[in-house]
């Protein structure tokens, strides 16, 4: 097997478990968004390295192109994308609103505040 | 001619109308939007599942692109019939949330409520009529990401952590479903339903497709709050405003069933998925201890909206567990009780959102004697809770009938036994709101309410009325089940 090989795929799995686990390790809000914000680019690498095909050429139409990847991966991707910014953008306004409402972006402390309200 | 058209006019319609009500702003205004746009979808719908019911399936290519290259809206029996569960509870929502969502969410935001329910309801109902896998990724997350607003537009701060708490474990949820699709078109090279189900038999054995398998299920059992994924349900139910409880509870669950549905009867329609992995096991298994956690734990709460909340976890263990069957009579209990739980729970949302209007809190210490003062609400829940228990001549008997009938011919007793258990704790906990409504002396010093406004009071015995009518008269509701259940399962093997 040449170089590339399997490489993207590892790279995916590898990303995705950083990700999922910094979603349930944290106790930290933001740092959940930043885990959640990485596991689903990893998904979005995992589309785009499905659409490659050895040897092709971007998918550009042009003279003497034969061979070119997948474009409809990067299509769902652009979407994909699109949502993963919503939200985290609603996520992020989420966190401001909890700060103000609670003084804290730290879960335990949150749950303080909770028990002694 | 427009008939041919309801099938993207049925998404269209409330998803243009969300930002017309973001332009308008004044809050009587947005709500009129709100109102024509979702009656607008539930004619939509309704005239959908008659011409489905007359034609057969209803495929419309978006933009004339045609399948599978471009995107396919396909209305067969089970997408029309939950299209018209969830626009007709919008429709009877609407008029409820007018007056709901003025004590409950602050003014200046009334029109965002009526913006995001609006897209809800859009997104929910896109799921219902696609015929594409990825396009019901980008409908789950418009109708996600608008709930965890509506969510967090409640004046409690818990609402708050409790959105976010949503909106983490729903976004885990979809990407895990967008992971399924991937490796689906990885190996298929398509995304239509239709054309899925004809390509996944060949590689049906492969490591990749059974990955795909584990992805759909956890990401969508974390949509649908399958126990052990439903964390996220019970505080958000709580600290919604009512309406929106209401709403998401008769709607979006339902829906992720659906989706559910969807995935192991029409895309896997070829492959015998419930014997790969010890699907139907493990589902089996999950949704009856659901079914039975769920509603011991619904025992043990005092705060109304929450034992709701836990009652709908036991509930959908109903569903899930009818689907497990994978024959005709547990698709059609599954299918049928999506419907009649919608009726129910929206009932006894509703009439929990009347005493909140009232009272502010809908706990079992704020009710005592309550049905002296507000007897037309607490009758309604009353109504609701017979139906959950499983009464006869209300809608909750005619789904577990079916479901026990699908057990018994399946052979397996110690179903048919869990099924009579949680009715049996269904009683506990519907029985502790009674008794404190109705037989508990008023307490000193207690607020003197009136009954809720009509507003509210109608759309509630709406679905009261509609639990009991559904009830005594199931031959409609369990012949479109039952057509959905033999279409489904006459795809398949």
């Amino acid at each position: 097997m040449t170089f590339p090989g399997l490489f993207n795929y590892w790279v995916v799995i590898a990303l995705m478990m950083v990700g999922f686990y910094v979603v349930i390790a944290q106790g930290n809000l933001i740092k959940k968004v930043v885990g959640l914000n990485i596991f689903q680019v990893s998904v979005f690498v995992f589309y785009i390295s499905i659409s490659k095909v050895k040897g092709g050429s971007a998918p550009i139409l042009s003279e003497g192109i034969a061979l070119y990847g997948n474009p409809l991966p990067h299509v769902l991707i652009l979407t994909a994308i699109v949502v993963g910014v919503a939200t985290m953008a609603l996520a992020l306004a989420l966190v401001v609103r909890i700060q103000d409402a609670y003084g804290t972006v730290e879960e335990d402390e949150i749950r303080e505040r909770e028990e002694a309200s | 001619m427009i008939g041919g058209h309801l099938p993207v006019l049925l998404v269209v319609l409330p998803l243009m109308a969300a930002p017309v009500c973001v332009v308008v702003r004044r809050p009587a205004w947005a709500w009129t939007v709100a109102a024509l746009a979702s009656w607008g979808a539930f004619v939509a719908a309704l005239g959908l599942l008659l011409q489905v019911l007359e034609g057969g399936p209803i495929s419309y290519p978006i933009g004339g692109w045609a399948a599978p290259w471009g995107i396919e809206y396909r209305l067969d029996l089970v997408g029309a019939f939950v299209a018209v569960i969830v626009s007709a509870i919008g429709g009877i929502v609407v008029p409820y949330a007018r007056s709901s969502i003025e004590r409950e969410v602050a003014a200046d935001r009334i029109y965002l409520f009526y913006c995001m329910y609006l897209l809800c309801l859009a997104g929910l109902l896109g799921i219902a009529a696609t015929g594409d896998a990825f396009n019901l990724f980008v409908f789950l997350e418009i109708s996600a990401l608008s709930s965890y607003v509506m969510i967090a537009l409640a004046q409690d701060r818990r609402a708050l952590t409790v959105a976010y708490r949503y909106l983490i474990m729903g976004t885990i949820g979809a990407t895990f479903y967008l992971i399924g699709v991937g490796l689906m078109y990885m190996m298929t090279g398509t995304l239509n339903m239709a054309d899925l189900a004809a390509r996944l038999p060949e590689v049906a054995e492969t490591r990749t497709i059974l990955a795909a398998l584990a992805f759909l299920t956890v990401g969508i059992c974390l949509k649908l709050a399958l126990f052990p994924l439903h964390l996220w349900l019970p505080n958000a139910y709580t600290y919604a405003p009512s309406v929106v409880t209401a709403f998401l509870a008769a709607t979006a669950t339902k829906v992720a069933v659906y989706v559910l549905i969807r995935v192991y009867f029409t895309i896997f329609a070829n492959v015998d998925v419930f014997e790969a992995m010890f699907l139907r096991e493990v589902l089996m298994a999950l949704a009856v201890v659901a079914m039975l956690s769920a509603s011991a734990i619904a025992v043990f709460q005092t705060n109304i909206k929450r034992m709701l909340a836990y009652s709908s976890l036991a509930q959908i263990g109903y569903m899930v567990l009818g689907m497990s069957f994978a024959t005709l009579t547990g698709l059609t209990g599954g299918i049928i009780h999506l419907f009649n739980h919608a009726l129910m729970k929206g009932a006894l949302f509703m009439a929990m959102g009347c005493v909140v209007f009232r009272l502010q809190v809908a706990s079992l210490d704020t009710i005592e004697g309550l049905g002296r003062r507000m007897p037309a609400t607490m009758a309604a829940f009353v109504v609701g809770g017979l139906s959950l228990i499983g009464v006869p001549l209300t809608v909750g008997f005619v789904s577990k009938w079916t479901l026990v009938l699908a057990a018994i011919e399946a052979n397996m007793w110690p179903i048919v036994v869990a099924i009579v258990g949680s009715s049996l704790l269904a009683i506990a906990y519907v029985w502790r709101v009674v008794e404190t409504g109705f037989f508990r002396p008023t307490p000193e010093g207690a607020p003197a309410v009136a009954e809720a406004p009509l507003s509210m009071l109608i759309p509630t015995w709406l679905l009261a009325g509609a639990c009991v009518w559904f009830g005594i008269d199931a031959r409609t509701t369990l012949s479109v089940a039952r057509q959905s259940a033999a279409f489904l399962l006459g795809s398949g093997p």
